[in-house]
């Protein structure tokens, strides 16, 4: 993105002159207190927002010029990892995570879906439907289902907010996994301590929203 | 989002992603929604049995119209009443008169026990027809060509004064102009009855579509086309449409069928129903319901994408 702004309403941007590439196989936080902008931001790279001003590139191509099919397209190489999962709650977990495969016409590999089912670590619940699952259950679904077309990027917007440190560790590591094959991640989290525990294994770049405007933090994690 | 943005769901397309099969059953995308669901194949059943109904009205008036405007138009009456001493002769006279005038294939003079049974409804079985004065009739079956009405009323009444030609225009004119506002209005209730069932299976559509706002906007996130969203959505309808319009369709027809026949029970109503390859006719009902059914849900569903990005 260059000199990107966004706003909700016409005169007062939310988001102002913000600049930034995520490159493959980087790693990135993006931390600001709650209501700077955070998912709004996440919300724009995978083009459910349009900037008010500014260029937003996905993939070399402009997301103005995107026609809805080609949003559909982009959508598939950026795996989203929603704060509030989003499911569909009258298909068994299996179904919900091989959701974007059949969308999209493809195959499901029966056995590549089982072993995403134990990376998660959720082989025992395959056919259990959405609302059974607890919170760590149901957002590590998610990550599957953001993984399972093996999109170019991962988002995942507060994906440890409702989890407990142990569940927080669990899933970090299955991001940091997915970073080492290749892919680029996002992590919008206000949870420093999570920042923390990564650094520790990744070089993770930490940029904050402040004052409408997108920073390198770090130093002081 | 502009409207061109949503040229993937144009019509070819769309009916295409309709016929083909769905072996991965990407339709199971949408959720099951019994209340809708009901609503549609009951909207549609009920609309298809009374469309059977108002076609078999169209073309059964349409059948009658006809009918009496052909076979009543080549059939005139002369009605003769003279004094008893000369009403044979003047019956004579108009026989002679009918034989020799051009256009006229054939002029048959009723026997008394013709004239009883026309009498029959109003006196009943045991009417001294010798007894009344009654007069004579004398039905001519008109030729193809036809024949001068005005000329042969003034040689009637310079020959045999006592003798009426009866063409039925006067009575005739009212019935078919009725059978043919008839047969108007049954195709008119067609048209209603199709749009009411585009609209009822828009409501539905729309309250389908409204009720899985949601699951909408999850596709769209995980990288769903509109035209497989669209897709899902427009199969089911159509095929409940078609389903409940199959069965009311076959309701209809087991009905029309039911009825006595002419022969039976011999009034307009018995009339009502279709013959020969007119049985054929019902058969539409249920494309066409599926085709509301796929306009009406193709339509609902591109107002509710244009709502999502």
């Amino acid at each position: 993105m260059q000199n990107l702004s966004f706003g909700y309403s016409g005169n007062d941007p939310l988001l102002a002159d913000m600049s930034l590439t995520l490159q493959p196989g980087s790693f990135h936080f993006l931390t600001g207190p709650s209501g700077a902008g955070k998912t709004t931001f996440l919300r724009l790279c995978y083009a459910e927002l349009l900037p008010s001003a500014g260029r937003m590139t996905a993939f070399g191509q402009d997301v103005r010029g995107l026609s809805r099919d080609g949003i559909a397209a982009l959508r598939r190489r950026v795996g989203v990892v929603h704060q509030d999962t989003q499911f569909l709650d009258h298909l068994p977990v299996a179904e919900n995570i091989a959701l974007p495969l059949l969308v999209s016409g493809e195959q499901v590999d029966m056995p590549a879906l089982g072993d995403l089912l134990a990376w998660v670590q959720l082989s025992g619940h395959a056919r259990a439907m959405p609302p059974e699952l607890s919170g760590g259950e149901r957002q590590r679904a998610a990550l599957a289902r953001a993984v399972i077309m093996s999109p170019d990027l991962i988002l995942a917007d507060e994906p440890t907010g409702n989890l407990d440190w142990d569940m927080s560790m669990r899933l970090l590591q299955l991001l940091i996994e997915l970073n080492r094959s290749g892919k680029a991640v996002l992590i919008a989290t206000h949870d420093l301590n999570l920042i923390r525990a990564a650094k520790q294994q990744v070089q993770a770049r930490v940029l904050r929203i402040a004052g409408k405007r997108l920073q390198l933090a770090g130093a002081d994690l | 989002m502009k409207k061109a943005e949503l040229k993937s769901l144009d019509l070819a397309t769309l009916w295409r992603g309709l016929t083909r099969p769905d072996p991965a059953g990407t339709d199971r995308v949408v959720p099951p929604t019994g209340f809708t669901a009901q609503l549609t194949v009951f909207s549609a059943g009920a609309m298809a049995f009374l469309a059977v109904f108002a076609l078999a009205l169209a073309l059964a008036t349409g059948r009658l119209a006809e009918r009496w405007s052909t076979e009543l138009a080549q059939t005139v009456t002369v009605r003769i009443s003279a004094p008893e001493d000369q009403i044979d002769e003047q019956t004579v006279t108009v026989m002679e008169a009918l034989k020799t005038t051009p256009g006229i294939a054939e002029a048959k003079l009723l026997p008394d026990e013709e004239v009883e049974k026309l009498l029959e409804p109003w006196f009943g079985p045991d009417v001294p027809v010798e007894a009344l004065p009654v007069p004579r009739l004398i039905e001519i079956t008109e030729a193809a060509e036809g024949f001068d009405a005005a000329a042969l009323r003034l040689r009637l009444q310079g020959e045999a004064p006592g003798a009426v030609l009866d063409d039925h225009t006067r009575w005739r004119q009212p019935l078919v102009s009725a059978a043919n506002r008839l047969r108007v209005l049954g195709l008119v209730s067609l048209l209603l009855i199709a749009a009411a069932s585009g609209a009822m299976i828009t409501l539905a559509a729309k309250a389908a579509l409204a009720a899985n706002g949601q699951v909408i906007r999850v596709l769209r996130l995980i990288g769903a086309r509109d035209i497989t969203i669209a897709t899902a959505f427009v199969r089911r309808f159509t095929r409940r449409a078609a389903m409940g319009a199959a069965g009311g369709t076959a309701l209809g027809m087991a009905a029309i069928w039911a009825l006595p026949s002419m022969d039976q029970a011999g009034s307009f109503l018995t009339g009502l129903g279709f013959q020969g390859w007119g049985w054929l006719w019902p058969l539409l009902v249920p494309p066409a319901a599926a085709a509301i059914g796929f306009a009406a849900t193709r339509w609902a569903a591109l107002k509710m994408l244009r709502e999502v990005r």
